[in-house]
């Protein structure tokens, strides 16, 4: 019902307001311009009118002179957008339209990577979206060349090139194989972003054990643990010692320290020592007296 | 009599606040890019927040009142919106844009699911009004890029820019 009255106003209003006559010769426009530019707008007849350049980006208003062009100076409409123009004289009205476009040149990135922090040796681990956009914040939205690059924190690089549709671009890459801070960068025309992927290393690759006797316990103790690129694993990442013995199983975990992990179990005869991170299973070491 | 009676209508319908009917509103998929799927769910809830906006800019740019926009739009979107609501105000002017039809196309989830870029041929009246006196009434249609971005219970366009179609 709400909906029907309204509908009944909005044609009532439709039906007095002054005609919007289709654009034609008494209204000369550009059919675009670049965001930013002067420009000017030229009308036919004489005496004094209104001109209304509206769209959702800015609003212009001006009285002007019939038969005179009107000049815009840079500056006067900075937003892209499609405009209307409305030229009132009396009860009479003009309308046309036109649209400011964006500067081709890019001038700012809308940069995000993802994620801040990843494994080592991840296939299209790393993701980067940009939007790239001119000087006055409009979506350059013509096709634009855009660079991405990762940097390992050897200095090696990794390099792809996208064009953006509608303004946007995205690639997917692999995390390098060496752990550390990397910079990963988006450059289109002069400008450039920049986000810092900390690249950490993968799970533990190879665990192996040694064991020492010392006096009634054994010095069960890893050979410095790294990943399958050859980076040390983190201090901290969890190694579990299992004892198996006739009559009993004991479990021990400890954390890396300074890339090993070290505990002393009893040594009891016969007993089976494995040792495991994660996923990975180590070595395994029978102990006989 | 009359332009008086145009005022009086006008009056009306700004007092009511009220809407006319629902755009007709047609959506593809079709021309979606990017390594993240776009659920079903994602879809539905970006289609009608983005709707809704439309109806808050309407709302904003009728009544003068840029703090309507704060529900729907944010960054970029916001601001121009903002200021174009200042710059009609300063100048006695009030605009009604009243959407008639939308075809959306989705182009871009981004891989971290943080922004959805679609494209909408979009089709409305805009008409304008001079310190309450309306001026003209003029039927437009134009091709807007959007980008929308989550925020805490919805999707607000951050971008919203139009072109030719």
């Amino acid at each position: 019902m709400r909906a029907r009255v309204t509908f009944l106003l909005g044609g009532l209003i439709l039906a007095v307001m002054p005609a919007a006559h289709a654009q034609d010769q008494t209204l000369n426009l550009p059919k675009s311009i670049e965001a930013g530019s002067a420009f000017s707008i030229q009308n036919a007849g004489s005496g004094e009118a209104t001109l209304y350049i509206v769209g959702p980006g800015e609003v212009l208003k001006r009285t002007v002179q019939l038969g005179i062009p009107t000049y815009f100076p840079a500056g006067s409409l900075c937003n892209a957008g499609h405009y209307v123009v409305i030229l009132a004289q009396g009860a009479g009205t003009n309308t046309g339209s036109f649209d400011v476009t964006p500067v081709s040149a890019p001038a700012n990135l809308s940069f995000l990577a993802k994620p801040s922090r990843l494994p080592v040796d991840l296939h299209n681990g790393i993701t980067g979206a940009v939007y790239v956009f001119d000087a006055y914040h409009n979506l350059i939205a013509t096709p634009t060349p855009v660079s991405f690059e990762l940097s390992s924190p050897s200095g090696a690089l990794q390099k792809q090139l996208a064009t953006t549709r509608a303004g946007a671009a995205w690639i997917e890459m692999d995390s390098t194989s060496q752990q550390g801070s990397s910079k990963f960068v988006a450059r289109a025309g002069n400008v450039s972003s920049a986000s810092i992927i900390r690249q950490v290393p993968g799970d533990p690759c190879d665990l192996k054990m040694s064991a020492q006797p010392s006096g009634q316990l054994l010095d069960l103790q890893t050979a410095p643990v790294r990943d399958c690129s050859g980076n040390a694993v983190p201090d901290g990442t969890i190694v579990t010692f299992t004892e198996t013995y006739p009559g009993g199983q004991s479990t021990v975990d400890v954390p890396l320290k300074r890339d090993i992990a070290e505990v002393k179990m009893p040594a009891h005869n016969g007993a089976t020592f494995t040792v495991a991170s994660g996923v990975i299973l180590g070595n395994q070491i029978r102990w006989e007296k | 009599m009359l332009k008086c009676f145009a005022m009086v209508c006008a009056s009306i319908v700004l007092a009511s606040g009220m809407t006319a009917a629902e755009p007709e509103v047609t959506v593809d998929t079709s021309q979606l890019k990017g390594p993240r799927p776009l659920e079903e769910q994602t879809k539905a809830a970006a289609i009608r927040d983005y709707l809704e906006s439309w109806q808050g800019m309407s709302d904003a740019f009728l009544q003068n009142r840029a703090d309507i926009l704060d529900e729907y739009f944010v960054g970029t979107a916001r601001e121009k919106l903002g200021n174009a609501i200042e710059e009609q105000a300063k100048a006695g002017l009030h605009t009604r844009y009243q959407d008639r039809s939308h075809h959306i196309q989705f182009l871009f989830y981004s891989p971290e699911g943080l922004s959805i870029e679609m494209t909408d041929d979009a089709e409305y009246d805009l008409q304008v009004f001079d310190h309450d006196k309306a001026v003209s009434s003029v039927p437009a249609s134009a091709r807007y890029i959007i980008v929308l971005t989550p925020a805490e219970v919805r999707w607000r366009v951050r971008v919203m820019q139009a072109g030719s179609q």
